[in-house]
């Protein structure tokens, strides 16, 4: 035994903080993937939405063979009434004023109303990510102008700034190139687009920031790597758990507000098609006089759709996130 | 033992719960600490030994299943009614833990803090109090109590903060001192003066100290005795000279290479990383790291054994001995 | 503490400035007056022309009828509505306390009600309570307010209506009084409040409930908590005076944005409802692109936003000792 005690000696083993969360890491070791499926799955009504929406989603996508009547194809009389005839089996949701069967108007307007929640998602989520990860890399004048700006957009009432902002691009003869006809599914697609994107570039920006201190980045910058590559290949795929759950909330975000722009009338022209947002309109109107199929089918099918985007998308934060609580 | 132990721990079990099944933190552990003794805890991230400590003191979260026996002055802890649990601790035992700064409540004044400890357990006027937290700061060595004693957390070196930490555990005179890691957020220089002053205090007021640390260089410069743990288990008893120059277990033997020695040899870290505490392995825990494992090793208790003054987990001591492998 | 509050209310100026200019011009650009002027009168003279463009300050460039306009708005001269020619001030008062009455109202209840269910949901967590307050907080908040006020409207002020065979509204719907009412009446007036109070209370409710759950569980889990328990206090007292007081700075801040943001913010419920408040001010004057009515309305909610926004930082600075404004 010839070993001399050296006093000062270090023995740097990892700290003992050991609760029960880390007990979950100890278990084996699964790609990150994986666990971010397991976690989701853990959700459960994370799952059943999930389950859910793509139902809706099948019936709304499979309209032609869904739907019993056309969008604007007016039934013939039911019993004694030419309009807004309650629940029957020749409507199951009942009908309204023109006499269009509810049940096919709503799953038609299903099409349109997610079509621009997921082309706003799509759109808003490409720009943003782009500016937030070039914003929160580079810094400097882009960052203040993209923080600054979207401060003072978020303060205001959406549906004021909606309007004002409406109102002032359907005016700019110059930007119908890019918005189309005023009130199109195009022009709300854009408009929706120009508000929804900064909300995703600003949590880009913020885990672009946080990664850029990390080591992976800090070591590949060292190489020599140039910005459009750290991007490319470190940042995004880094932060692409927040950048999908933005991008379900976006979702969400673009169908409620178009359904409150034609809520307040300022929706999508019934000349080029009806959205949920346009059946909500209808319904304002049949509540004083009572016709209640016209408000709950509708609103319970907005409702639903929305509940379950919101679900998906907490469980998916729960998936890539692990540290976020878990329970519902 | 000649005094009656002021902390003794029997069988010792902590589990927690998961999806998978039972992660055994714990997994049966004894240990006896007499009046003003300084007993520390030796092992590596997972070994058990927090886990241990935050168990009796009632302070692990509520889904934590703890079996055995934890008595500190003879009361029985495990199984005990809350309010029991809650007037001996900060009574009787008290503990500091490693990150001073998240320890300490953030938006409330030092003096206050200390204060709340000392009134939750003596009925003691708020003047009177304010002024014990006075003379405790001073203690600790903190200059200028009185003026520190108004001030937040964050106004606090880290070596400041950690003497805050202790004032407010030794407020009122424990038997038994918990010392979790106290120095590992430390720099090296204020690592010394901590360590001085968990002494001095071990001294002065009698209070037995439970030093848990990964850091063999610090046990061996306080510690009267040494429990080595290892997946949940203490592997080797002994007291501080023994473990050093004799050690019986082959963990600690790998742990004492892993320092790096005066004289300019390479460390030798131990190869491989501790079990899944999911589905431990029976018998000795250490076996597939260690170099010395044989067949027998997967069989037997594991219980702690005498051989040559320190008491030991490993089944091959004698054969290592002779060998001449430890 | 005072040169910092002196200082960000100097920085209001310019921040108005820019937030006014832009608007206008975002105004004038999407909004034309004058071509709702020729709607309504076809034959309108090119005199009759010339004169509406003086009296409403339409000559010129845009940047040069903001000039004009910035210039009669800081001298006291708000002018009068384009349509209808009515002074602003009056109507904007109106529509400002009555926002005020409904926000401070129904954001009273909603924050009440969600910080104590918050509250107990953290404290319970994993608890029924907890999963069916978390999961109808998440519920509400994916259930726009027009959504909720017509369904509350369809309940309580047609079906109600008829089961209980009333021959008025069981709830009424619209604006804060009868028609033909004068006077103050506080029970009609809490009476008109009920459903567009709840449907923002039921926002609020969910919003303050997710919120103060997310922030007492993080303090739950921190370290301080561990040490407060350690101290042996009572478990009341470590909830109070260490889990709620660190884990309501959050929520207050946000609170006071919040607060804030309502005298603009309520512009759904109130169109809904036919309440006369800031956001059928605005909905209206909007209709009509009447700018001399807008610039107003949007001044005074810049203000509230940026005032606030300032409450929110000195208050948070107030709670939390870390925090040094400067």
């Amino acid at each position: 035994m010839t070993e001399t005690i050296s006093p000062a000696g270090d023995v740097q083993l990892p700290d003992d903080a050991f609760d029960a969360d880390q007990a979950e890491g100890l278990v084996t070791s699964v790609s990150p993937g994986r666990m971010a499926v397991r976690r989701f799955r853990r959700h459960k009504l994370a799952v059943v939405s999930l389950i859910v929406f793509l139902a809706i989603a099948i019936i709304v996508i499979l309209a032609p063979i869904t739907t019993r009547y056309g969008q604007i194809e007016r039934l013939p009389a039911i019993g004694n009434k030419v309009g807004n005839s309650p629940p029957s089996w020749k409507a199951w949701f009942g009908t309204d004023d023109l006499n269009r069967d509810l049940y096919s108007r709503i799953i038609w307007g299903g099409r349109v109303s997610l079509l621009i929640g997921i082309a706003v998602a799509v759109v808003s989520s490409i720009v943003g990510t782009a500016v937030g990860a070039i914003a929160g890399l580079r810094g400097g004048f882009l960052d203040d102008a993209l923080m600054r700006t979207t401060d003072l957009f978020l303060a205001f009432p959406t549906l004021v700034l909606l309007l004002v902002l409406r109102s002032m691009f359907s005016s700019l003869k110059w930007l119908k190139w890019l918005f189309g006809d005023l009130n199109s599914i195009r022009f709300i697609v854009v408009l929706l687009s120009i508000l929804t994107w900064m909300g995703t570039a600003r949590i880009v920006r913020g885990v672009v920031l946080s990664l850029k201190e990390r080591e992976f980045v800090e070591a590949s910058r060292a190489l020599g790597a140039s910005n459009s590559r750290i991007i490319m290949r470190h940042l995004i795929p880094n932060s692409i758990g927040p950048i999908i759950v933005s991008l379900t909330l976006a979702v969400v975000g673009a169908i409620v507000a178009e359904s409150t722009l034609a809520f307040f009338g300022f929706g999508i022209d019934p000349v080029y098609a009806t959205s949920w947002g346009g059946l909500l309109s209808d319904a304002k109107g049949a509540v004083i006089v009572g016709r209640w199929w016209l408000v709950v089918f509708p609103c319970a099918i907005f409702v639903l759709t929305i509940l379950c985007v919101n679900f998906i998308g907490d469980g998916l934060r729960d998936a890539f996130d692990p540290k976020q609580d878990r329970s519902h | 033992m000649a005094e009656e132990p002021v902390l003794s721990l029997a069988d010792f079990r902590v589990s927690f719960p998961t999806d998978d099944g039972d992660v055994l933190a714990v997994r049966g552990v004894d240990l006896d600490v007499g009046p003003g003794e300084l007993v520390g805890i030796v092992g590596e991230s997972g070994s058990g030994k927090s886990v241990t400590f935050l168990g009796v003191m009632g302070l692990l979260p509520k889904s934590a299943k703890i079996t055995g026996s934890a008595k500190v002055m003879g009361q029985e802890l495990v199984g005990a009614k809350k309010e029991v649990i809650r007037s001996v601790r900060g009574e009787n035992i008290a503990m500091i833990f490693q990150d001073p700064l998240s320890a300490l409540n953030p938006v409330l004044r030092i003096g206050p803090q200390i204060v709340e400890m000392i009134q939750s357990h003596r009925s003691m006027s708020k003047s009177a109090a304010s002024e014990h937290a006075i003379e405790l700061l001073d203690l600790v060595g903190i200059p200028q109590p009185k003026t520190r004693a108004r001030q937040y957390p964050h106004e606090f070196s880290g070596g400041m903060r950690q003497r805050v930490m202790i004032a407010m555990a030794i407020a009122n005179d424990p038997k038994v001192l918990i010392a979790d890691e106290p120095t590992t957020a430390l720099d090296v220089t204020v690592q010394a003066q901590i360590l001085e002053v968990i002494q001095r205090i071990q001294r002065e007021l009698q209070a037995a100290v439970v030093f848990i640390t990964h850091d063999l260089g610090v046990i061996a410069r306080v510690a009267d005795r040494v429990q080595v743990m290892y997946a949940g288990r203490a592997v080797e008893r002994a007291d501080i000279d023994h473990l050093f120059i004799k050690p019986t277990h082959p963990y600690t033997r790998g742990l004492l290479d892993s320092l790096p020695a005066l004289g300019g040899e390479r460390l030798k870290p131990i190869a491989g990383a501790p079990p899944n505490m999911l589905n431990p392995p029976s018998g000795c825990a250490f076996r597939a790291r260690c170099t010395h494992a044989a067949p027998q090793c997967a069989n037997g208790d594991m219980a702690l054994v005498a051989f040559n003054g320190s008491e030991t987990a490993c089944v091959r001591i004698q054969e290592l001995v002779t060998e001449g492998a430890l | 503490m005072l040169r910092y509050i002196l200082r960000r209310m100097l920085w209001l100026i310019p921040t108005l400035f820019v937030v006014t200019f832009l608007a206008f011009c975002a105004l004038r650009i999407g909004t034309d007056p004058l071509a709702s002027f020729l709607k309504q009168n076809p034959r309108a003279s090119l005199a009759n022309i010339k004169q509406y463009k003086s009296v409403n300050g339409l000559n010129g460039t845009i940047p040069e009828q903001y000039f004009h306009w910035l210039r009669h708005f800081v001298t006291g001269n708000w002018g009068r509505s384009i349509k209808g020619s009515t002074p602003v001030w009056p109507d904007l008062k109106h529509a400002m306390a009555n926002t005020a009455v409904l926000g401070l109202f129904s954001s009273g209840l909603g924050i009440f009600f969600g910080l104590s269910i918050g509250i107990i949901a953290a404290l319970r967590q994993y608890s029924k309570f907890d999963s069916v307050s978390s999961t109808g907080a998440f519920v509400a908040l994916s259930i726009p307010p027009y959504i909720s006020a017509i369904v509350l409207q369809l309940i309580f002020a047609v079906y109600f209506t008829r089961w209980f065979n009333l021959d008025h509204p069981f709830l009424p719907t619209s604006g804060i009084y009868p028609p033909g009412h004068h006077g103050f009446d506080l029970i009609l007036r809490v009476k008109y409040m009920i459903l567009p109070g709840v449907v923002v209370a039921i926002q609020t409710l969910a919003v303050y409930s997710r919120y103060m759950r997310a922030s007492l569980l993080e303090v739950k889990n921190s370290e301080y908590m561990r040490t407060a328990r350690a101290k042996g206090i009572s478990e009341r007292r470590v909830i109070f005076r260490h889990a709620l007081r660190n884990a309501l700075i959050p929520v207050t801040t946000f609170a006071a944005l919040d607060i804030g943001a309502i005298i603009g913010g309520l512009v759904i419920t109130e169109n809904i409802f036919g309440y006369p408040g800031m956001g059928v001010f605005f909905l209206k004057a909007f209709n009509n692109g009447d700018y001399p009515q807008l610039m107003p309305w949007l001044v005074i909610v810049a203000i509230a936003l940026i005032l606030f926004n300032l409450v929110a930082d000195v208050v948070y600075a107030f709670l939390d000792p870390r925090i040094r404004l400067a």
